[in-house]
């Protein structure tokens, strides 16, 4: 007890501690430049590379190679491939995006509803169970092919695959995190803490926002990274089977079904879009990974 | 173990009960159905007598009971019939398939073999690379080995087999010409050369699949023999001076093999959910294709069945996972 006069250092940010600890890992760091400029490749590729593409001129362009004019060539129909590859990839982040979001809320409500309240902690863990169980290719396959033309009628061909799509892939998907949250609030509610916000009489949903909710947003949050690189996947799984977007709204799993039928004259057209879901999967499960040691405070410590 | 094993059937019958029925109702209320688009130019007696045919008449729960009674009872036992020479099924109604008309039951009869003789291979090929990878990766942690397996199984985790079969496609059937890229599925193996034919065109399925296999179960191999490493026991036995390789091969890859072989038994069904990309990629004829064939043609009655056998594969697994870890390793016995 020397040195109890001396200031005590000042405490680092959570924040910075969690990147000082993400930063040690090599593979997460990677990770997130290659997705960095990924996701900068589809946002801001269109206003760097939007060459003028005239009605008259595309029969002469068709199945062009690589050149100055066209760096990733043309497809059957005379649209450059750089420009397809930047559309489709905002279609395909997009829908990985919103799909983990919806798994997620979805997920986390179902988790902190079966962990907090004990009466509905039997059925809703059932049903997950269920859910479990449910062929999910398959079924989101006959999904896709039921109410495809249906909801393409109320909100157009494009935006109803997308809405489809996007919610097929999500309410299928927050199985893993609803039991890794109920987990989680089932250590989480017998703490002091909440015993106390309960003994001065707040309510149930109050103690949820403020005091539960916040300690289960690290788990969530790893468990959100791998939902994006697992609906990417399942996306592109979709239109490489021939039920997920229409041509002319590609995302890159569409471009590579499209590249399938010219594989043997043009393998380039299957490679570019197999590369970018690869490489985004990759980079998401390294960022996953890194995140997890990061926001584990037993791990970061060290 | 008995009692665990009997209320864990007795559970499973409520959950599938569960599951096909959201199967059966989701196929029947979807508007894609192709009852709802007969078209307008039919006149409304003709189109009643097609709906009063077809069954669609009936109220949905009646539907749902009369497919129940066909699938889990006329279906087996058409199939005693079939095997024992009795006719107690005799003018039945089978469930029959819209594109065809022919029974549903004899076409998965027909693609079962084609799914099981490449997928099996696959799933085979892919623990035969991964556990002998798995151990030595745990064995020497951290080496230049285990960094090196730890990338190429983030890589095969992440890229997906419908773009690692298609390389393969590019490089060893176009570039190299050594595979054919279809598969061809009239091929009999009659003698030493059409042998040879069917390995070479089962050679790329097997490898899409059974790479992307080996990369997840050589993790777990890995992880579960370095939980084992650093127990007490392993401590002992090298005390015993027991040599290096009885110590790493028998002791501890004896006990590491537990939670492996349960992964491996639960990853059953989710392998004949990814061979419908592998089946649609290399034209494998099996039950995925033939899902997907259904799918397009809309065959309600055919993915209906489909769909819930791939469900009843996955109850299946699930409970011979739970039944095999209770029975491999005495610590966790239910009862």
């Amino acid at each position: 007890m020397t040195d109890a006069t001396t200031t005590p250092p000042k405490p680092a940010s959570q924040l910075r501690e969690i990147w000082q600890q993400f930063r040690t890992h090599k593979g997460a760091l990677f990770g997130l430049i290659v997705l960095g400029i990924l996701i900068l490749f589809v946002v801001f590729g269109q206003f760097v590379w939007d060459p003028p593409q005239r009605l008259s001129d595309t029969i002469k362009m068709k199945n062009q190679g690589p050149s100055l004019t066209a760096p990733f060539g043309t497809d059957q129909l005379g649209r450059d491939l750089l420009l397809r590859m930047i559309q489709a990839g905002r279609v395909s982040l997009a829908v990985g995006l919103i799909a983990m979001l919806i798994a997620i809320v979805f997920g986390t409500f179902v988790g902190i509803m079966a962990g907090y309240f004990r009466k509905l902690d039997g059925p809703l863990m059932r049903l997950t169970d269920m859910f479990l169980a449910l062929p999910l290719i398959p079924l989101l396959l006959v999904m896709v092919m039921l109410f495809r033309d249906k909801v393409a009628g109320i909100l157009g061909p494009e935006l109803g695959a997308f809405t489809l799509i996007v919610f097929a892939i999500g309410i299928t998907s927050w199985m893993a995190t609803a039991r890794i949250v109920r987990g989680e609030v089932l250590t989480l509610k017998e703490r002091e803490y909440v015993l106390a916000a309960r003994s001065i009489g707040a309510r149930s949903n109050r103690i949820i926002l403020r005091h539960i909710l916040p300690n289960v947003v690290s788990p969530v949050m790893v468990a959100a990274t791998l939902g994006v690189a697992e609906a990417i996947i399942t996306e592109s799984v979709l239109s490489f089977l021939g039920l997920g977007f229409p041509p002319d709204f590609p995302t890159w799993g569409r471009l590579l079904y499209d590249g399938l039928q010219y594989l043997q004259i043009y393998p380039e057209r299957v490679i570019w879009p197999g590369v970018a879901i690869s490489l985004t999967v990759l980079s998401v499960n390294y960022i996953g990974d890194g995140l997890r040691d990061a926001l584990d405070p037993r791990i970061r410590g060290r | 173990m008995l009692t665990f094993t009997l209320r864990r059937l007795l559970l499973a019958i409520p959950t599938l009960l569960a599951i096909s029925l959201v199967i059966f109702l989701l196929v029947d209320y979807a508007p894609g159905s192709p009852l709802s688009d007969i078209p307008l130019t039919v006149p409304p007696d003709v189109r009643q007598k097609m709906i009063e045919a077809m069954g669609a008449d009936q109220p949905v729960f009646v539907r749902y009971l009369l497919w129940l009674k066909q699938f889990f009872w006329i279906e087996p036992m058409t199939q005693f019939d079939y095997w024992f020479g009795t006719s107690y099924m005799e003018g039945e109604q089978r469930i029959l398939s819209w594109q065809t008309r022919s029974p549903v039951f004899s076409i998965i009869g027909e693609r079962l073999p084609q799914t099981l003789i490449v997928i099996g291979t696959a799933y085979l090929v892919g623990i035969l690379i991964a556990l002998p990878i798995g151990i030595y990766s745990a064995y020497r942690q951290y080496s230049i080995f285990d960094q090196a397996g730890t990338l190429v199984a983030m890589i095969g985790f992440s890229v997906p087999t419908f773009f690692s079969g298609t390389l393969l496609i590019i490089i060893f059937a176009v570039w190299l010409g050594w595979f054919p890229t279809k598969y061809d599925t009239t091929l009999e193996v009659t003698d030493w050369a059409s042998f040879l034919e069917q390995l070479r065109q089962m050679a790329m399925p097997v490898m899409t699949l059974g790479l992307a296999n080996a990369a997840a179960i050589s993790r777990y191999m890995r992880s579960s023999m370095l939980d084992n490493m650093s127990m007490d026991y392993v401590r002992t036995a090298r005390a015993k001076g027991l040599s290096e390789r009885t110590v790493v091969l028998k002791h501890v890859l004896r006990n590491s093999l537990i939670p492996v072989v349960t992964v491996i038994a639960l990853g059953i069904p989710s392998i004949f959910g990814g061979a419908i990309i592998t089946e649609n990629l290399f034209g494998v004829n099996g039950i995925g294709a033939a899902l997907i064939g259904a799918i397009h043609a809309s065959d309600l009655p055919m993915v209906q069945t489909l769909a819930f056998i791939f469900a009843v594969l996955i109850v299946l697994f699930n409970l011979i996972a739970d039944v095999l870890y209770g029975f491999l390793d005495p610590r966790i016995r239910y009862d």
